[in-house]
C-alpha cells in the first residue's frame, strides 16, 4: 500500500468529516455518530498504514507537498504536507489507539445522555491530532494544535455540570495558553527571519541546512544563538501542551473530564503533541550544538525540564489516593522522560518512548475507567480494593500496563524504550544529572504503580461499590486486551538486538552498540525496578489495607513527605498565591484605573459638555432670542401697515392708479420734463 | 389745429370716456368695457403719432404696436370674461365692490 504526500490531507480529514455528522446529528442518532466517527477512524488507520508504507520505502526522505494558501502583495503564505517516518508512525500510533478507545467509548459512555456530542468532540480531536502529524508548516502545526487545545478543553469540561470540570477545563486551556504565547512569539520570529514557515521546501524550508547555518550564525542578546531563542520559544509551547514543569498543572486536574478522553488525550496522544513538536523542529533544536562559545544550548534547557518533571511527576504520583491522578501524574513524568531523551540527543528514542506509553498508558486509562465504570465512578482507591477476582481480564490487563510502565525487564515495551533513554542520558557528555533524575524516577514509578495495583485490586473490597463491581461488557475488555498485546509486542521493534524502529524513524540505520554500549546499566535500572517494586509490595501488598479510613503505610512511615507529596508540592497553591494574587491585584488595579482616572475623565468631559450646552442655552434665551423675537415683532407690524391698504376693492385700486396717472402727468407737465 | 391735435383730443376724449365708465361702473363687465375703452384711446394715440411724426415713412412700427395690442387684449378678454363667470359662481352676481374677498 502507498499513499503520496498529496493525498495526506485525507487522513485529517475523515475524522473532520465525521465530527461534521456528529455535530449535526440530533442527540438521539446515536449510533449515526458513533458509527461515523469509528469509520472514520478505520479509514484514517488504513491512509496511516498505507502512509507507513511509503514512508518505510524512503526513510531518510521527506516527502512534501506544498501549496500557496493567500498571497498578501508578493508574499506568499504557504502550507503543505509532509510524509517521513515520524509523521507515519505518529499517524498509525493515533489513528490506532484512538479507535480503540473510541470502540470503548461506546461501552463507557453507553448511558450519558451526550453520547452523540461526545463522539463529535472526538472525532474533532482526531482530526486535529492528525492535521498536527501531517502539516509540513508551522503555522499549520499551530492552527491544528490549538485545535487539539479546543476539543481538549471541550472534552474535560464534557460534564460541565459539574463546577470542578468546568475549573479544570478552564485551567487547562489558560494555563496551556500561557506556553502557546510562547510557541506564537517563537513562530512570528522564525517567519520574519526567515520569510516561510515551512518545514521542507526543496532547500528553502525552515528546517534545511541553508536556514539553519543562517539561524544558528545570527546572535541576540546575551549570547544566545537565534535557533536557540526561538527554539526555547517553541519549546514553550511543548511545555505547555505535554504538561511539563512549570506548567504541568492543568495535567492532572484535566482527569475531571470523562476516562477515555483522559486516555486518549491526556495520556496517549495530544500531550505527546510538545514531544512530536520537537522532533519535528530537532534540526533547529540542534543548530546551536556546534557552537561553542554561546551561553546556553536549547537542548540543555529542555533535557533540564524534562529530567525535574520526570523526578517530580513521579513523586507527586506516590502521594495521591485518586486513581486517574496517579495515572495523570505518572503521564507527567513519563513526559518528563520524554523530554529528557529529546534533550540529550536522541529524538529516536524519545518518540520510541512516546509510542510504547502511548500503549501502556491509554491501556492503564482504560483499565481504570474499566473500574471506575465498574465501581460506580469511584475514583478513590482506600475505597476500592479486591476487584482482581471480580474484573478478571481489567486486573490482568491492567497488570500488563502497570508492568510496562515500571520498566519490568524483558518482556514488556516500557523497560526497552526507557532503556533506550537512560542509555542517551548516559553517553550526554554535558552533565549526568539528567541520567540520575531518571533513575530515581524509575525507583518511584515501581513503587507508586505497586501500590495502586495493590490498592485497587488486591486485599478486601472497602465499599459498597467495590464490593458490587463486575467484569464489564466485551466492547470495553476487547480493546483492552488489544492494547495489552500492543503494548508487550510493541517493545519487540525497537530492542538493542534488533533496532528496527530506531533505524527507520531517523532514516539512519542504527547500530545495536549505539543504544546498548554494556550490560552495566541495565542491570542498574533492573535493580532499581525491583527495589521499588519490592518496598511497594513491602508497604502496600503485604499487609492490605484494612478499610478505607486506615493512614497510608507511607504517611505513618513518612508523614512529612507523604503530606506534601499528596498536595502536590504546593503547585496549584503557590501559583493561586502569586500569579492569581498578581493577577487579582492588577485586576483591582486596573478596575480602579477604569472607575476613577478613566471613568473621571469621561464624566469630566461630560460635564463640561453639558456646563456648555446650559451656558449656550442661557445666551439663546436671553440674548439671541430677545433681538430676533424684536426685528421679527417690527416686521410683523410693517405687514400689517401694507396689508391695510390691500382693500380687495377693484374700484379702490382703479383709483388710486388715476390719480396717481394724473399727478405724475402733472408733474411731468409742469416741471418742464418733456 | 392739425390732424395729430385732434387726434389726441379724440384719444383723450375715448380715455376719459373709459376712465369714468370703469370708476363709476358696478357692474364687473361695464368695468372691463372702459378698461378697453382706455386701450383702445392709447392704440389711437400709437397710430397718430405715427401717421402724424416728422419722420413719417419709417417703417409701420405704430401698425405692428397696435396689432399687438390689440391680440393681447383679445387673449384678456377671454381670460376675464373667465374670471367673470367664476366670480358669479362665486356670489351669484357680478357686482366688483362685493369682491373684496382678497383684502390683506
Amino acid at each position: 500500500m502507498n499513499l503520496s504526500a498529496s493525498s495526506l490531507w485525507l487522513i485529517p480529514a475523515l475524522p473532520l468529516l465525521a465530527a461534521a455528522i456528529g455535530a449535526l446529528t440530533p442527540r438521539g442518532g446515536r449510533s449515526l455518530a458513533s458509527g461515523a466517527a469509528i469509520i472514520a477512524m478505520v479509514g484514517a488507520l488504513g491512509l496511516s498504514v498505507a502512509a507507513l508504507g511509503t514512508a518505510l520505502a524512503h526513510p531518510a526522505a521527506h516527502l512534501t507537498d506544498n501549496f500557496t494558501w493567500f498571497s498578501i502583495g508578493t508574499d506568499a503564505v504557504r502550507l503543505g504536507w509532509l510524509l517521513d517516518p515520524l509523521t507515519a508512525f505518529m499517524a498509525v500510533m493515533v489513528s490506532f489507539v484512538g479507535l480503540l478507545i473510541f470502540i470503548f467509548s461506546l461501552g463507557y459512555m453507553k448511558e450519558d445522555a451526550n453520547f452523540t456530542r461526545f463522539f463529535c468532540f472526538l472525532s474533532l480531536f482526531a482530526a486535529a491530532m492528525l492535521g498536527v502529524l501531517v502539516a509540513n508548516s508551522l503555522l499549520l502545526v499551530f492552527v491544528c494544535w490549538e485545535l487539539v487545545g479546543l476539543a481538549s478543553y471541550l472534552l474535560i469540561g464534557f460534564w460541565f455540570h459539574k463546577p470542578s470540570a468546568a475549573a479544570a477545563a478552564k485551567k487547562a486551556f489558560i494555563t496551556t495558553r500561557i506556553g502557546d504565547l510562547g510557541l506564537l512569539l517563537g513562530m512570528l520570529w522564525l517567519y520574519h527571519v526567515r520569510g516561510t514557515l515551512l518545514f521542507y521546501d526543496g532547500g528553502n524550508g525552515v528546517l534545511e541546512p541553508s536556514s539553519l547555518a543562517l539561524l544558528s550564525h545570527g546572535k541576540i542578546a546575551g549570547g544566545i544563538a537565534l535557533s536557540t531563542a526561538i527554539g526555547l520559544l517553541i519549546f514553550c509551547g511543548a511545555i505547555g501542551k505535554s504538561g511539563q514543569f512549570p506548567l504541568h498543572v492543568w495535567l492532572p486536574d484535566a482527569m475531571e473530564g470523562p476516562t477515555p478522553v483522559s486516555a486518549l488525550i491526556h495520556a496517549a496522544t495530544m500531550v505527546a503533541a510538545g514531544v512530536f513538536l520537537i522532533a519535528r523542529v530537532y534540526p533547529l533544536m540542534l543548530a546551536d550544538q556546534h557552537l561553542a562559545n554561546v551561553s546556553v544550548h536549547a537542548l540543555t534547557v529542555v533535557a533540564g525540564i524534562g529530567a525535574i518533571t520526570a523526578l517530580l511527576g513521579a513523586a507527586i504520583a506516590v502521594g495521591q489516593n485518586d486513581i486517574k491522578r496517579v495515572l495523570a501524574f505518572s503521564t507527567v513524568s513519563q513526559l518528563g522522560y520524554m523530554m529528557l531523551a529529546l534533550g540529550v540527543g536522541s529524538w529516536v528514542a524519545a518518540i520510541f518512548h512516546l509510542l510504547t506509553h502511548a500503549f501502556f498508558k491509554a491501556l492503564l486509562f482504560l483499565g481504570a475507567g474499566s473500574v471506575i465504570h465498574a465501581a460506580h465512578h469511584e475514583q478513590d482507591m482506600r475505597r476500592l480494593g479486591g476487584l482482581g477476582r471480580r474484573m478478571k481480564i481489567t486486573f490482568a490487563t491492567f497488570a500488563v500496563g502497570m508492568m510496562a510502565l515500571a520498566g519490568v525487564p524483558f518482556l514488556f515495551s516500557g523497560f526497552w524504550s526507557k532503556e533506550g533513554i537512560l542509555h542517551a542520558a548516559h553517553a550526554w557528555p554535558v552533565s549526568q544529572l539528567p541520567l540520575i533524575a531518571g533513575l530515581i524516577a524509575v525507583v518511584l514509578t515501581a513503587f507508586y504503580m505497586t501500590r495502586l495495583v495493590a490498592e485497587v485490586f488486591l486485599g478486601s473490597p472497602r465499599s459498597d461499590a467495590a464490593s458490587h463491581a463486575h467484569e464489564n461488557s466485551p466492547v470495553m475488555t476487547v480493546p483492552l486486551v488489544i492494547l495489552a498485546i500492543g503494548a508487550v509486542l510493541l517493545g519487540l521493534i525497537g530492542t538493542p538486538a534488533w533496532p528496527w524502529l530506531q533505524s527507520n524513524l531517523g532514516g539512519v540505520v542504527v547500530p545495536a552498540e549505539s543504544i546498548f554500549e554494556g550490560p552495566g546499566l541495565m542491570v542498574l535500572s533492573i535493580v532499581l525496578v525491583c527495589l521499588g517494586l519490592g518496598v511497594g509490595w513491602a508497604l502496600y501488598g503485604w499487609r492490605k489495607r484494612r478499610d478505607a479510613f486506615a493512614p497510608d503505610p507511607l504517611a505513618v512511615a513518612m508523614p512529612g513527605v507523604f503530606a506534601a507529596l499528596a498536595a502536590k508540592l504546593g503547585f496549584d497553591e503557590f501559583y493561586a498565591l502569586t500569579f492569581g494574587r498578581l493577577n487579582q491585584l492588577l485586576a483591582v488595579v486596573a478596575d480602579g484605573l477604569d472607575r476613577w482616572v478613566w471613568g473621571g475623565i469621561i464624566s469630566g468631559v461630560a460635564w463640561m459638555g453639558e456646563a456648555l450646552g446650559t451656558f449656550d442655552r442661557e445666551m439663546d434665551e436671553s440674548g439671541l432670542n430677545g433681538g430676533f423675537d424684536a426685528a421679527s415683532e417690527k416686521l410683523r407690524g410693517v405687514g400689517n401697515a401694507y396689508s391695510r391698504a390691500q382693500t380687495g376693492e377693484a374700484h379702490g385700486y382703479l383709483r388710486t392708479l388715476a390719480v396717481a396717472f394724473v399727478v405724475l402727468a402733472l408733474l411731468l407737465l409742469l416741471g418742464g420734463v418733456l | 389745429m392739425n390732424m395729430l391735435q385732434a387726434c389726441l383730443l379724440l384719444s383723450s376724449a375715448l380715455f376719459c370716456i373709459g376712465l369714468v365708465t370703469a370708476l363709476s361702473r358696478s357692474n364687473t363687465i361695464l368695468v372691463l368695457l372702459g378698461i378697453e375703452i382706455m386701450l383702445n384711446a392709447a392704440n389711437l394715440n400709437f397710430i397718430a403719432f405715427w401717421r402724424f411724426s416728422p419722420a413719417g415713412s419709417a417703417p409701420a412700427t405704430g401698425v405692428i404696436f397696435v396689432l399687438f395690442s390689440i391680440a393681447v387684449a383679445a387673449a384678456e378678454a377671454a381670460v376675464w370674461l373667465a374670471l367673470v363667470i367664476a366670480l358669479y359662481r362665486h356670489q351669484q352676481n357680478i357686482r366688483l365692490q362685493e369682491a373684496t374677498r382678497l383684502k390683506g
